[in-house]
């Protein structure tokens, strides 16, 4: 580990130079712009713009939804990762590779296909309408996309802890006499829970900022079913740049604020699986 | 509570418990994941296969077809040197703030896809910093095809240079160090030792940049004003037909996404099953 050792590889000069330069230009200097223009805005435009009732909408759907979606994906996944895990059955391997499946299919495709699938003259559409049941055209729709676009989240974060989570420990537990859901409870869920956390933390990440696979099935009616980020494309096709900048500023923080959350919880996840070793 | 009854039964009510979740996980993912796939193929062929064979030849389609693999292999490669600089930065030397680059890598995935596409309209947009210098010398980025490819640059900045990260700091560089001290210079250690190590990972940080270069939506429609023929990718062209109520028509130009994204799954699939040792040198992924 000194430092002699490390100094015998060249290029050290080059290619952390190259790195900062390209990410620089490419991602630090515009969202650098983008913060910018947001504070031509002074504190009455911000005051305006984030107490407009259809900009709170918006917010209130992205974020909400968002949550919803990842709670619901944080128990659907874990429950996924579980079977793919633990259970052999036969097609186990294909259900596997499909997993990935959301994170492989555009979004704008994603879409369309939810839509046809939830439509009230849709696949499943036609049978939940006569139920009361309306997903597309309605915030639920917004929810029905968010699961899908965040789903493999969790389970690809699980997945590789679960794998190597120490089976003996289990049973050990289950031969002193504890059920299975005290095994689960004690044993299997504090383990996971900081790997659980960080899909949860990546989903919500995710849905929070979905647009693609969001407007086609969400109807986008005002104050009901429409998601600030589509807000921000209106505000743009409006030539109001400094309220979509500072819409965009809004939604750029609280990225932040997910990505340290999420280094921290793999700090904390890091220290589990040395625990474990 | 019978403690001594042994580590595993495989009672009927555990075999029962065990069916029903196989039963409800397969269920759902059939649900959420399976229709709509099946469902892009089957509304793309409602009208027959003349029909479908007809929106591919038209020439709006051939366009975007044209367009976004050219946005693909300006893109891809960029990010690809990109990735491989800043891996090798990263596991091969220590330096102050190593960490936050790391994040500052990561950030383009957690960003909005729209505000993603808006930070370029700032800076280049006829309203933004070097906008009015762009117009003057006759540059088009904004609407037009660079700043299709700038939000592209964007969004798949991180899938290389993570795959590389992942995998390089867990091979260690004993191998690079040996080849130096035999006398390898630079180019030669890193075409025959460190390229050859991380060759696979390479291909499947490729294989995933490249599927979410093409299949790019909201970065890219906010930066193209959807000029058809010019700058609408294949994304682009599903929402522009959709919303021009030609469904059949868009998920005849959907189908083709949805192959490249089940071809990716298969290649991607092959790579973990055929070189997943390579892939991560720690943990194998998937199998």
């Amino acid at each position: 580990m000194g430092h002699k050792r490390r100094r015998v590889l060249p290029g050290f000069g080059i290619s952390l130079g190259y790195a900062l330069t390209y990410l620089g230009l490419i991602v630090l200097l515009p969202l650098a712009a983008l913060v910018w223009k947001a504070s031509a805005l002074d504190a009455n435009g911000w005051l305006q713009l984030l107490s407009a009732p259809r900009t709170l909408a918006a917010l209130k759907l992205s974020f909400g939804g968002a949550l919803l979606a990842a709670l619901f994906n944080a128990v659907a996944g874990l429950l996924v990762t579980w079977v793919l895990v633990r259970y052999r059955f036969p097609g186990r391997r294909l259900f596997d590779a499909l997993v990935d499946l959301p994170f492989a299919l555009p979004t704008a495709v994603a879409g369309i296909a939810l839509t046809a699938i939830y439509a009230p003259n849709g696949w499943l559409g036609q049978y939940l309408l006569p139920l009361g049941i309306k997903i597309a055209y309605a915030p639920a729709g917004v929810l029905v996309a968010m699961v899908f676009v965040g789903f493999p989240y969790v389970v690809r974060t699980l997945q590789p802890v679960l794998e190597t989570l120490d089976r003996d420990v289990e049973e050990a537990a289950e031969s002193l006499g504890a059920t299975r859901l005290q095994t689960f409870v004690r044993i299997v869920a504090p383990a996971l829970m900081p790997t659980l956390l960080t899909g949860f933390a990546l989903a919500l990440a995710r849905a929070v900022g979905e647009y693609g696979s969001v407007i086609f099935i969400a109807g986008n009616i005002p104050m009901r079913s429409e998601i600030a980020p589509l807000l921000i494309v209106q505000k743009l096709e409006q030539f109001d740049y400094a309220g979509a900048a500072a819409l965009g500023t809004v939604m750029l923080g609280f990225s932040l604020l997910l990505l340290v959350a999420i280094a921290l919880l793999q700090r904390w996840s890091g220290r589990w699986a040395e625990r474990g070793a | 509570m019978s403690g001594l009854r042994g580590t595993r039964r495989p009672s009927w009510r555990h075999r029962l418990l065990r069916g029903a979740l196989i039963a409800l996980v397969m269920a759902f993912m059939a649900v959420l994941v399976l229709l709509p796939l099946a469902a892009v193929f089957i509304e793309a062929l409602s009208k027959g296969a003349a029909a479908f064979m007809d929106v591919l030849a038209q020439p709006e389609t051939v366009s975007s077809i044209k367009l976004t693999l050219l946005v693909a292999v300006l893109a891809v490669p960029s990010n690809l040197v990109f990735g491989v600089a800043a891996a090798w930065a990263m596991t091969r030397f220590e330096f102050r703030g190593k960490a936050l680059l790391g994040a500052f890598i990561d950030l383009p995935f957690s960003v909005s896809p729209v505000v993603a596409g808006l930070v370029y309209v700032l800076l280049f947009g006829a309203q933004g910093w070097f906008g009015p210098w762009l117009s003057e010398h006759g540059v088009a980025i904004i609407f037009a095809v660079p700043g299709l490819v700038l939000a592209t640059v964007f969004i798949t900045l991180p899938f290389v240079a993570r795959e590389l990260i992942s995998l390089m700091q867990a091979q260690g560089s004993e191998e690079e160090e040996a080849a130096r001290t035999l006398g390898a210079s630079g180019w030669q250690m890193f075409f025959r030792v460190t390229l050859p190590n991380i060759r696979w990972a390479l291909l499947y940080g490729v294989l995933l940049c490249n599927a979410r270069a093409m299949g790019e939506f909201g970065a890219v429609s906010v930066v193209s004003g959807h000029i058809r023929g010019l700058t609408t990718t294949m994304p682009l062209e599903v929402e522009m037909r959709y919303n021009e109520y030609d469904y059949m028509g868009a998920f005849a130009v959907a189908s083709l996404l949805g192959l490249l994204a089940l071809l990716t799954l298969v290649v991607k699939a092959l790579l973990e099953w055929r070189y997943g040792d390579e892939l991560a040198a720690r943990a194998p992924r998937g199998h």
